[in-house]
């Protein structure tokens, strides 16, 4: 159990990384969403779902679950929400130079 | 101590993001961080019952506050 529990937060570790260089890294808005909604919610199941299974059974690790359960339905909400203002107000998507 | 560092990555987005929708999404980046870091600081202390309730207050606060400010852009349109 122990082992299982290091596995998933060194691999939750790894996305919420990815996410972080992706946030810094890509060109525009629209391709920044895919980072932070995408890769971040993966890496935040992943940690979370370590730290429960590090707790053991119990009131505290279904609470986990609960937030990670929150977390799942409004990481998504506000990234979607985000890009809808975003295009609504007129920004244009990055297209790569052709000069 | 490798979530800190991940806060200072969103907050260099967070200060230099040229438009304001960069603002927003690296807010919701740092609240997701924040959230986490709250029950592994509960893991530590060995407190965590105290710890999810405040992490679940603060990701309310976060769909509110980011809903708030991105249907205010929506309506008003980008400065």
């Amino acid at each position: 159990m122990n082992i299982l529990s290091t596995v998933f937060i060194i691999a939750g570790l790894f996305f919420l990384i990815v996410a972080a260089i992706g946030v810094v890294r890509l060109p525009d808005v629209f391709s920044r969403a895919h980072a932070v909604s995408l890769t971040d919610s993966l890496g935040a199941f992943l940690m979370l779902v370590g730290i429960a299974l590090h707790e053991g059974f119990g009131l505290n690790s279904l609470k986990i679950l609960v937030v990670l359960a929150l977390l799942y339905i409004l990481n998504p909400v506000i990234a979607h929400a985000t890009i809808r203002a975003a295009l609504r107000a007129g920004l244009k998507p990055w297209k790569k130079e052709t000069s | 101590m490798t979530l800190a560092i991940l806060l200072a990555v969103y907050l260099y987005r967070v200060l230099r993001g040229p438009t304001i929708f960069d603002r927003v999404l690296g807010l919701n980046g740092i609240s997701t961080k924040a959230i986490i870091l709250l029950i592994v600081i509960g893991l530590y202390f060995e407190r965590v019952d105290m710890f999810v309730d405040i992490s679940t207050g603060y990701a309310l606060l976060n769909l509110v506050g980011a809903l708030a400010v991105t249907k205010y852009l929506e309506q008003k349109g980008v400065p």
